[in-house]
């Protein structure tokens, strides 16, 4: 049985058909990526299954179960976790702090427990700052906690942002264009963090990805939306020798297809 | 070495400007270096407990004396006390949650009119029975009762137009204040609930329970100077309590999500922060703050109408707030202070000071331009009258040069 199963998801703005009916099936174990040209649709499929947009028709089901009608806290609460295109952290706040608001829907601590600084709620709070540390080193940012979110550099706050991703400890991560700005060793270390991922922090994980060296260095599988419409899918040799992936690129070549 | 120099220096602040406060009680200048002392407390290095322990011997001890001295100096740190209560619940909703609030004050005023309602003869004009006043021991149920009601009324505020964003949750807030106050002006008839424009009194004052322990300790101290004493004690532990409970929620879970919300909606959804409800969260805390003040407001002034619940008084709270630095505890302590001092001692001092040059005669004679007559000085250069105009400029000033406030929120060691 697939952990995320999407079946004839559309999603229309005003004359503009976002998407056309998607189907995706995503297995447990597996790093999936999602590529098509600007506009293609990646990020509204991202914003949907996040239930930032709801879809005019389809199915999204995660492990079973249905996720239309959801809103993002509940999505997020039942094991999916994002991360954006243009960075979207929390400035003024540390480091720390980003990575334990990711953590809000596994704390469940009461008003007056807050109140009354109860032993039990104290305990919690440090066991969820140690697990943030223990993400915040994952992440490649250790001894960065107390430094606020906006003096990181670019790259930094890139994998800060999977970091708080991950602290909402999710099953699946979808992540949007994680190495975006990067360069050759930046996104190769980034793409040793997936793999590490996979299995010990999350089941699988979805990205959308320009950089081409990173999707076929990592996907066990790769999706190809254009226009709204998938157009391919499979082993990431087997999609780039599709030739309706290779027109979709407009014959620039996969291989050299980056955002401008 | 300078950690446990700066305590023993500081220490020797406190008392010289306390001694120098007591050796001339009219001079504002002197009280004015005494309450500066709390705010070098603030910044000096030294150790928590070092810091609370002088904290409280300013607090507890020197100030209540320094007020039984001159009545006047503890009206202010009362008002002081009010005002930081009031921005501290501002800060809660404007600082910590990003929500512009330009209509706080209507909590305020509800807290009020609960206490000045029941804890006076008004409540008689609609429950039969002539039982109102209810006996000073209500006072303090009353206290905790408008904790719940500030929350209620934040919370149905709340619910309908927190889905709305920026400006225009500005302009709702702003209209329920004004509805609000338009409400307790007007609801003296049909039936007779506020006792519209003409204010409502006198309202009860809280029990002096603790008399008979004075009396032991055989101190004899008149209604008029206890009165003082005690409501500078009751706000001073109000402001506390705020303190406590703000510290506590803003390195909670919820304080955190308080502030994702400021920060990024969209990306606090998909963190798994409740949105809707932590923002009506936020709302119901900082109302019940200023309604629980608003019952010590009441019981204060004995007398209140809906003239001190007005707009401005709203606009006057939240430049506390950014004045101090928003979504800073220490901030809006310090905001709350500072214009409460610029307006009560600073510009009224000035005002005085200018009185008295006229009234001494003197002429002045410069070189070329001839003399002037000080008692010429025109009534209207009295800066008592400009305090909007001060108010104002310093705002600017502010936002040109230190928009983050005076106190901004500061990065906490924690690990």
């Amino acid at each position: 049985m697939a952990l995320l199963e999407l079946r004839g998801v559309s999603k229309r703005f005003g004359g503009l058909q976002a998407l056309a009916r998607v189907d995706i099936e995503l297995e447990d174990g597996v790093i999936a990526s999602l590529i098509g040209p600007n506009g293609a649709g990646k990020t509204t499929l991202f914003n949907t299954l996040t239930g930032l947009y709801q879809p005019d028709e389809g199915e999204i089901r995660f492990q079973n179960r249905s996720l239309i009608g959801l809103k993002p806290e509940q999505i997020t609460g039942a094991g999916i976790s994002r991360t954006f295109q243009n960075i979207r952290l929390f400035s003024h706040m540390t480091v720390l702090d980003n990575v334990l608001v990711g953590m809000h829907s596994r704390l469940d601590t009461k008003l007056w427990q807050i109140f009354l600084s109860t032993q039990k709620y104290q305990a919690r709070e440090k066991a969820a700052q140690r697990r943030a540390i223990e993400l915040i080193e994952l992440a490649g940012l250790s001894g960065r906690e107390n430094e606020w979110a906006h003096q990181l550099s670019y790259g930094e706050q890139r994998r800060l942002e999977i970091a708080r991703a991950l602290a909402a400890a999710p099953k699946l991560l979808l992540l949007d264009e994680p190495s975006a700005g990067m360069n050759t060793s930046e996104a190769q270390s980034l793409m040793a963090l997936f793999k590490e991922l996979i299995g010990r922090y999350v089941q699988a994980i979805l990205l959308i990805e320009h950089n081409m060296r990173v999707v076929m260095g990592i996907s066990d599988r790769v999706h190809v939306l254009d226009y709204g419409e998938k157009i391919a899918e499979g082993h990431p040799d087997e999609v780039r020798q599709d030739p309706r992936v290779i027109e979709a690129y407009l014959g620039q070549g996969v291989w050299t297809a980056r955002r401008p | 070495m300078t950690r446990s120099l700066a305590p023993i220096g500081l220490l020797g602040y406190i008392f010289g400007s306390f001694l120098l406060a007591i050796l001339y009680p009219q001079s504002v200048l002197a009280f004015l270096l005494f309450e500066a002392s709390l705010l070098l407390l603030y910044y000096i290095p030294a150790h928590a407990k070092v810091k609370s322990t002088l904290a409280a011997l300013v607090l507890i001890v020197l100030m209540p004396l320094l007020g039984t001295i001159n009545g006047y100096y503890l009206e202010v740190a009362i008002q002081i006390g009010i005002y930081a209560a009031l921005a501290l619940g501002l800060n809660i909703v404007v600082g910590f949650v990003g929500l512009l609030n330009l209509g706080f004050v209507a909590f305020y005023a509800i807290g009020a009119y609960l206490w000045a309602i029941f804890g006076s003869p008004q409540a008689n004009e609609f429950i039969a029975g002539g039982v109102f006043p209810l006996a000073p021991y209500w006072f303090f149920i009353f206290l905790l009762l408008s904790i719940g009601v500030g929350a209620l009324t934040g919370l149905v505020l709340g619910l309908p137009v927190l889905r709305l964003r920026g400006d225009y949750l500005a302009v709702v807030t702003l209209g329920f204040a004004e509805v609000v106050r338009a409400l307790v002006n007007n609801l003296d008839k049909p039936v007779n609930l506020t006792n519209g424009p003409r204010g409502i009194s006198p309202i009860v004052k809280p029990p002096l329970f603790f008399r008979p322990v004075l009396e032991f300790f055989g101190l004899e101290i008149t209604d008029a100077k206890l009165y003082p004493l005690y409501f500078y004690f009751l706000v001073l532990l109000v402001v506390c309590v705020i303190i406590l409970v703000t510290r506590r929620l803003e390195s909670s879970r919820i304080g955190r999500a308080w502030k994702a919300i400021r920060e990024d909606e969209i990306a606090a959804a998909a963190m798994g922060v409740p949105v809707v409800r932590m923002k009506l969260l936020g709302f119901a805390v900082g109302a019940s703050f200023a309604s629980a003040v608003g019952v010590l407001f009441a019981a204060k002034q004995v007398f209140i109408n809906p003239e001190s619940f007005t707009f401005m008084e709203s606009i006057g709270v939240l430049a506390m707030v950014i004045l101090g630095g928003m979504g800073s505890i220490p901030g809006a302590i310090l905001g709350a202070t500072g214009v409460t001092i610029l307006n009560l001692q600073l510009l009224k001092g000035l005002s005085l000071w200018l009185n008295g040059l006229r009234q001494s005669g003197a002429v002045l004679t410069l070189p070329l331009l001839g003399s002037y007559s000080l008692s010429q000085i025109p009534v209207q250069f009295e800066p008592a009258k400009y305090e909007r105009m001060v108010f104002g400029l310093i705002l600017i000033l502010m936002m040109i040069f230190r928009p983050q406030g005076i106190l901004p929120p500061k990065q906490e060691r924690k690990r």
